[in-house]
């Protein structure tokens, strides 16, 4: 028996065990090879739930426990590090008849994700705000801005933000209707969620595409001609997510 | 330098814990008799921020066992290279005492399944499981320690008893042992044969670290008591005399106390591998 029937086996309850297994008498193995059916399922499902703590608020443990069970059988980790198991979640959750109910829910997931990436980002290198000041409007404006790794925008159209918080913070108020943005950074080691301006996030996002400072800035002035170069950069600097600056030459 | 300066370099005959976040504080505080730590090598795969930082921390206080749960080296494939370049990563940033990993499969080619999978004892599987533990060594440039299974079935294919196939792997590859004494007394259970028979089998001298950790029971379809491995309560007393008769043998070694699901506070951990120190100096005052 080879072990591509030992898995077949081991994720199907309904197959019959592999053949070739046997209990210490001789006898088939029976609800012994269970055993490991079990193992697998709940070590993925208790990954997925520490993985995505605030969609399994929103559905019921009871629910996400079974939707876990169609996902990880569907798509289990392609890695031993589990730490990045769940990145197909929200893809899933869009196409998860069960969760239609809950259109908010595969941003919801996607915002745990780059929560739990920011987490196991690498540390920043420490950045002299000064720069900023000393070098001449045109030549920052030709200026590419890098970003800490982990550094991420979520734009939605429903208020994940506010359901985020509404279920991961005692106090917190409840949501409302609108869209919102959320910058996720981290300043030390815990990650932080802001929610932002749809400008801003339009701005976060072109720096993390590696466009210079007037494209980010152009990008954010079409989403709001409002928009606030000074407050967005004093908030990145203030959750230490930029780490350097490298100027353009003048025939790129 | 210190005189009292730990030396780091290898685990000491003494009790470790497997390492749990929530613990941090009170382990740098307290750390009772716990000389050594060991960590899941998956889960300080990321780049940075806390994990990695508690780790640094942690390895200039306590000498440490890198355990990895996932190389699946009875896999029937190739051993994925990219989490074999991963571990190297971390093991040379790291420099741990020790690294151990198991003698089981986890994954296939459809992905990675997160439970120590079992495999049938023969001259085949021996043969690709010795020439796993060769690249292993040879990738990493180091020793490293297989550990025993818990099993709950077998399979009517083996051929060679479970000792045999282990020291047959140590020597044919040098690798070294890690003995889950919980571990021998879950399969001697589950396998209705006798402990004490596999403990006076198993090569102790090629043994570099012992485990102790707790187990769940529950019924196989005759109603004969199988134990699962959980590693989520204490150790029972049994395993205690086990352990008793494992250090009595071969003398004392480096210790875990596995204790990964409902993880207890500090203290009742730490209580557990005081109670590991004290099966050491019993043996040693009688000795």
């Amino acid at each position: 028996m080879g072990q591509a029937a030992f898995i077949t086996a081991a994720l199907d309850a309904s197959q019959p065990n592999p053949k070739g297994l046997v209990a210490p008498d001789g006898s088939p193995a029976g609800k012994r090879f269970d055993v490991y059916r079990n193992n697998i399922a709940v070590s993925l499902t208790e990954a997925l739930e520490t993985g995505f703590p605030v969609v399994c608020k929103l559905v019921g443990e009871a629910f996400f426990k079974a939707m876990a069970g169609v996902f990880l059988r569907a798509h289990p980790p392609s890695s031993p590090v589990l730490a990045r198991y769940g990145d197909a979640l929200p893809g899933f959750l869009e196409s998860f008849p069960p969760a239609a109910s809950l259109p908010y829910l595969p941003d919801i997931a996607r915002l745990e994700l780059a929560m739990r990436r920011a987490y196991h980002a690498a540390d920043p290198a420490p950045f002299d705000p000064q720069i900023l000041a000393e070098l001449p409007p045109e030549r920052l404006m030709r200026a590419v801005l890098y970003l800490a790794d982990g550094v991420q925008v979520i734009a939605s159209p429903y208020p994940i933000h506010s359901i985020w918080r509404a279920n991961s913070e005692a106090d917190a108020p409840p949501p409302g209707r609108e869209a919102e943005c959320v910058l996720i950074t981290r300043p030390g080691f815990d990650p932080v969620a802001t929610p932002v301006f749809a400008a801003t996030a339009a701005f976060v996002r072109a720096l993390t595409e590696g466009k210079t400072l007037e494209m980010a800035l152009t990008a954010a002035q079409n989403a709001d001609p409002e928009f606030d170069l000074t407050a967005t950069l004093g908030l990145l600097l203030s959750q230490q997510a930029l780490t350097g600056l490298t100027e353009r030459s003048d025939h790129e | 330098m210190l005189d009292h300066a730990p030396n780091l370099t290898q685990l000491p005959n003494r009790p470790g814990v497997g390492f749990k976040p929530q613990h941090f504080d009170a382990l740098m505080r307290d750390p009772g008799p716990v000389a050594w730590i060991e960590i899941h090598a998956e889960n300080y795969m990321g780049a940075g921020g806390r994990p990695l930082a508690q780790l640094h921390a942690l390895s200039e206080r306590f000498a440490i066992s890198v355990h990895g749960v996932g190389l699946s080296i009875g896999g029937e494939g190739p051993l994925d290279r990219d989490h074999l370049a991963r571990l190297k990563h971390l093991l040379s940033w790291l420099n741990p005492a020790s690294f151990s990993e198991h003698l089981a499969w986890s994954t296939h080619e459809t992905g990675y399944f997160n439970d120590l999978l079992p495999l049938p004892y023969t001259e085949a599987t021996l043969a690709r499981v010795c020439a796993h533990i060769d690249q292993v060594q040879e990738t990493l440039g180091r020793q490293i320690l297989l550990e025993n299974p818990s099993n709950y079935l077998a399979f009517a294919e083996s051929t060679i008893p479970e000792v045999t196939f282990l020291a047959e792997i140590a020597n044919r590859t040098g690798c070294g042992l890690l003995l889950d004494v919980n571990n021998v007394y879950v399969s001697a259970c589950n396998q209705q044969s006798e402990p004490h028979a596999y403990l006076d089998a198993f090569p102790l001298e090629q043994v570099g670290e012992l485990h102790l950790g707790g187990h769940d029971e529950d019924r196989d379809d005759q109603g004969a008591r199988l134990l699962i491995d959980s590693h989520g309560a204490p150790v029972v007393d049994p395993v205690w005399a086990l352990y008793d008769h494992v250090i009595a043998a071969g003398g004392p070694k480096p210790v875990l106390i596995e204790w990964d699901t409902d993880v207890p506070d500090w203290p009742e951990l730490r209580a557990e591998a005081e109670r590991a120190e004290a099966h050491m100096g019993a043996l040693a005052q009688a000795l």
